[in-house]
């Protein structure tokens, strides 16, 4: 016992905080299914596990962006919107094929993350090249750009295969994708895709969670990944001592990119209604919010900043009309009191012991 | 940035302690006659009262539209005529009694799903929603799951009750109002140059605009121009109307919300280009837009179930108590909310339902009794429902002439 | 003929957006934030002048004038409240605080003036009293342009040139560039940077009020999420034509105008906003600065 707490104690801090978000993530899966399984979780909150799980990993990938990479992203949820799609169409046309749910959910997942890497892939070698601002501007604009071709998309699956169409004139309809009378619409233009077949689970969205994690941690704690942060720090100086900009940009970025893919399939095989207006800018905006209030390069802050905020508006259901309102009221207040000297000195003074640990360690 | 972090914990601990208080304290109160929490476990025993038994009890009906956000306007009018409804018949003092929770979920079948659980939660029995079709989708493929009776005020795609059969609709389906508006002008504007604008990142508007050019290709007629736009280009209709105008389209079909089709019917004066408008329920609501110039919508012809200006009795009291408690004249979708309730109401008659019974019972009963009653209200009088959840009533076609509707 | 009357329309959509970018270059110059809530203190002017004139029966000029001063106070408050405390803070920090209060706007303008859309009366009306409308008509009447039209293309043009010779001639004018270049340098020479910020404030929200009731004319109508989607396409336009440069964003919101509206003519009207961004990317890769936007080099 005692070789394992000094072995524990000899680990890098970096090393440690990893395997308590690890150990956080396993234990809050094994508690909510414990409550769940005795009945004491109530019909709201199990309701909201998926979404809960899908916007953690949103928020961790969306994180490895921001605050590892350092570029700001506001067209997070376009690459969610493209494995959204891209996962119902492939769990919905492989129904006959695949049986299995959790099989044809995790094919769908993966479907999902393929597409939206690539999609990272193609507006990230441009985008890359842009600073700051205009950066931000850019992915924003690419967020709009995917919502409204997923708008145009017409896409039907029948005996003979995969059918699509893309409305550009604004003059076609499902019906002229020419479907056999057994043949299924999955995605109906502006109607989205309606009547999914919903499979997504809490347990699958843990092992995402648990696949993101081991995903970005061992990214950010490789080489790679300090590659990228020194990017971040100064990237001059990186570039001087010769790291590859654009490839370690772009490692993290559709890695980035890929893993919000794998969000959306999760997410869109939830419900089942789902149509791309979702995943506009106010949804990349509230990933955003997430990350930021967990703290830039914090992967365990931005997953309890996802929980807790996608769960504030609806425990603020009590408010009703109120209800927006409050939750502004708090966003401004929280961010306010995070960055107020004041508080953040006498937080160093409360909690002393815990800083001069942390600085050991 | 250490530093700030630790606030930043700080604070997310106090919410998450909040947050867990509050969650405890809703989800600890079961209301009067707490239902299943799904179709596997109602209690067998309540299923004997269903036999013999009058009709009594508080129902708690749980209520979803938007509330908030830019379509609140649909949910706020249905969820206000709802509660008249249910005030209504409260003050009957009839075994049936009502309560009415409504929940917002911004028109967004995610929030819409958590709507719908948080509702069953604090113990509704009957879902009234939702309002919007895109959340209704979601939103009835749960209750379909549950087996919790559902009746939406004017989620009107066909997708909200495809292949659910305890889910039923107040207004007309989308295909039936693009169908029924083909069929109207091919009759009484024969020969018409027909262009259509609508809005494609809009399932409503998409839907109807849909059937309206399968249906008129069916009778022949020509469409001669079709234009789109989006939530965020409904601010400029100048070269979509340009685009009708040069094709010489003399009517404009406009399967659109009122107010976008209030800006296409400034924007068309403007550019002095006069075609017949023709809308559809969701052009109801434009003549009482407050700064609206009426002036601007003579002549439009729309097909609408509801209108605030007709005469009999019922219409006038809804009318006159909506404006007392809310200051604005009711629109469709208040209408819509008061029929559920009032639908909800007979079916509960003829079903025989008591407020003990659990969900899933008074659903199994409820879907029996509605293809058999008959239910006059406002937006339509006998309206009677097939099994697939549709509803039958004739659609009535009005023209505006000096700011109110006649019928032509 | 056909592609002079697209052009027109496009321009004065785009004098709309020219206005809105013109505030958001401002804030963002000198105080270096997106302020995000830009669009949403638009809407705000243009409920004040809507009630203005339907209520207290204003002429609309004046309502614009009291929505001026409105948004002035508005502006000046949020940004004390809201985003001094933030002023050694993360440019992220503030964004979201900005997300905030574009929210909180939103939201208590659903709470004050309900959720049912409005109707805004143009300030000059579309149609005269013959029914016929406001508009200049050129080519024996081929070709028309809405007297609003030309007014908010003027007004725009006027804007630009009075910004551009308040931040270029006047005193308080340079202190703000000074402020922008290097606020410690600034601090330094005697310029009260805070002054100066909130300054910047309340002329960006004055811009707004008038933007907000150029914006509802054109749309002739009024709901709380009104400046959302053109307050980010103003932020586009700002970027476009270079953000911080006055002249980039007139010129910017000009042609953002003119592009949507030609692709919505030629293209497709159901990618006008697809292809109106695609062509921002193009332009920031070829420029990454912007159009008129300023080469900053590194330093080592």
């Amino acid at each position: 016992m005692r070789k394992l707490t000094q072995k524990i104690r000899g680990l890098k801090k970096t090393t440690k905080v990893d395997f308590a978000t690890y150990l956080g993530v396993i234990l809050a899966f094994i508690a909510v299914t414990l409550l769940g399984r005795f009945g004491l979780l109530n019909r709201s909150l199990t309701g909201m596990l998926v979404p809960i799980c899908a916007y953690i990993v949103m928020a961790v990938s969306l994180n490895l962006t921001v605050g590892i990479l350092g570029e700001l992203s506001l067209g997070h949820a376009g690459f969610m919107s493209v494995g959204a799609f891209s996962g119902v169409i492939a769990a919905q046309s492989l129904q006959g094929a695949i049986p299995s749910a959790p099989v044809r959910l995790a094919v769908a997942i993966l479907v999902g993350a393929v597409f939206a890497a690539a999609a990272g892939f193609i507006v990230g070698v441009p985008v890359l090249r842009l600073r700051g601002d205009y950066l931000a501007i850019v992915t924003l604009a690419f967020g709009e750009i995917i919502k409204e071709l997923i708008n145009c998309l017409l896409v039907g699956y029948d005996s003979r295969g995969l059918h699509m169409a893309f409305n550009v004139s604004g003059s076609l309809t499902i019906n002229d994708l020419g479907l056999e009378p057994d043949g299924m619409a999955i995605i109906k233009g502006a109607q989205g895709a309606t009547g999914t077949t919903t499979i997504a689970t809490f347990t699958a969205g843990f092992i995402l969670i648990m696949i993101t994690l081991v995903i970005v941690l061992n990214l950010v704690r490789s080489r790679a990944g300090r590659a990228i942060m020194a990017l971040r720090d100064n990237r001059i100086a990186a570039e001087s001592v010769g790291i590859n900009v654009t490839k370690y940009k772009l490692m993290a970025f559709v890695t980035s990119a890929s893993l919000a893919g794998a969000a959306g399939a999760l997410y869109g095989l939830n419900y089942s209604n789902l149509a791309a207006s979702k995943f506009s800018f106010d949804t990349s905006i509230l990933v955003l919010v997430y990350v930021v209030l967990g703290g830039l390069g914090n992967m365990w802050g931005s997953i309890i900043a996802a929980a807790v905020l996608y769960i504030l508006p609806e425990a603020l259901r009590e408010f009703a009309d109120y209800r927006m309102l409050v939750y502004a009221v708090v966003l401004i207040l929280v961010m306010l009191a995070t960055n107020n000297d004041q508080l953040k000195a006498l937080a160093g003074r409360i909690l002393p012991k815990r800083k001069g640990a942390a600085d050991n360690g | 940035m250490k530093k700030k972090n630790l606030a930043a914990r700080l604070l997310a601990g106090a919410m998450c302690l909040s947050l867990l208080a509050g969650c405890s304290s809703t989800g600890g109160t079961p209301a009067s006659g707490a239902p299943s929490q799904g179709a596997q476990e109602s209690q067998p025993a309540q299923n004997d009262n269903q036999g013999g038994q009058t009709a009594g009890g508080t129902f708690k009906l749980g209520g979803i539209g938007p509330l908030t956000t830019d379509t609140a306007i649909y949910g706020k009018a249905a969820m206000n005529g709802a509660q008249i409804a249910v005030d209504e018949i409260n003050a009957l003092g009839g075994a049936i009694q009502f309560e009415l929770q409504a929940e917002d979920d911004q028109a967004d079948p995610e929030l819409g799903v958590n709507a719908y659980h948080k509702l069953l939660d604090d113990g509704a029995q009957i879902i009234v929603g939702s309002v919007t079709s895109g959340s209704g989708i979601a939103v009835s493929a749960e209750t379909f799951k549950d087996r919790v009776f559902t009746l939406t005020p004017s989620g009107s795609s066909v997708d909200v009750i495809d292949g659910k059969d305890n889910v039923f609709q107040v207004c007309f389906t989308d295909p039936n109002q693009g169908t029924g508006s083909a069929d109207y002008i091919s009759e009484n504007l024969p020969g018409a140059k027909v262009a259509v604008i609508y809005r494609n990142d809009d399932a409503y508007s998409q839907g109807i605009r849909d059937t309206f050019v399968a249906e008129a290709d069916a009778k022949g007629m020509s469409i001669v121009y079709q234009g789109t736009f989006t939530k965020d280009t409904q601010t400029d209709f100048s070269v979509q109307l340009a685009g009708a105008q040069n094709a010489g389209a003399d009517v404009l079909f406009l399967p659109i919300y009122y107010q976008p089709a209030s800006v296409i019917l400034a924007q068309a004066a403007a550019m002095s280009y006069a075609p017949t408008f023709f809308g559809v329920d969701g052009m109801d609501g434009i003549l009482t837009m407050e700064g609206f110039d009426t002036k601007l919508a003579e002549g439009v012809m729309l097909l609408t179930p509801f209108s605030a200006d007709a005469e009999d009795e019922r219409t006038q009291n809804f009318v006159k108590k909506y404006n007392e408690l809310h200051g604005e004249t009711p629109n469709q979708f208040a209408a819509d909310g008061y029929d559920a309730v009032y639908v909800i109401y007979e079916a509960i008659q003829a079903a025989g339902c008591t407020a003990g019974m659990s969900a899933a019972d008074i659903c199994e009963a409820l879907v029996k009794a509605m293809t058999t009653i008959s239910v006059d209200g406002l937006t339509g009088q006998g309206m009677t429902w097939k099994a697939s959840g549709e509803v039958s009533k004739a659609p009535m076609a009005v023209v505006i002439k000096d700011g109110v509707y006649v019928t032509p | 003929m056909e592609f002079l009357s697209y052009l027109i329309s496009g321009i004065s959509l785009g004098s709309v957006y020219a206005i809105i970018a013109l505030g958001y270059t401002m804030v963002y110059g000198i105080a270096k934030m997106l302020n995000f809530a830009h669009g949403d203190v638009i809407m705000v002017g243009g409920y004040v002048s809507f009630c203005a004139m339907s209520y207290l029966g204003l002429p609309g000029w004046l309502s614009v004038v009291l929505a001026m001063a409105a948004c002035t106070v508005l502006g000046v408050v949020i940004e004390g409240l809201a985003y001094k405390p933030l002023r050694q803070a993360t440019s992220l920090a503030v964004l979201i605080t900005a997300i905030g209060v574009s929210y909180f706007l939103q939201n208590a303008a659903q709470l004050i003036w309900g959720a049912s859309p409005k109707g805004y009366t143009p300030l000059i009306p579309t149609t005269n009293a013959q029914g016929e409308p406001n508009a200049l008509r050129l080519f024996d009447g081929q070709l028309s342009i809405s007297y609003i039209s030309l007014f908010t293309m003027g007004a725009c043009i006027v804007i630009m040139a009075l910004l551009t010779f308040f931040t270029g001639r006047t005193k308080l004018g340079k202190a703000m560039r000074a402020c922008s270049e290097d606020k410690g340098a600034a601090q330094l020479m005697g310029i009260n940077v805070n002054a100066t910020i909130s300054l910047t404030f309340a002329i960006g929200s004055a811009l707004a009020a008038v933007a907000g009731g150029l914006l509802c004319s054109f749309t002739t109508s009024l709901m709380p999420t009104t400046g959302s989607m053109p307050g980010i396409k103003a932020f586009t336009a700002a970027v476009f034509g270079g953000i911080g440069s006055i002249p980039g964003a007139f010129l910017g919101g000009v042609l953002l105008g003119i592009i949507e509206s030609l692709a919505k003519a030629y293209i497709s009207t159901q990618l006008a906003n697809a292809i109106l961004f695609a062509v921002l990317i193009i332009v920031l890769l070829v420029k990454p600065s912007g159009l008129l936007g300023k080469y900053v080099p590194e330093k080592v």
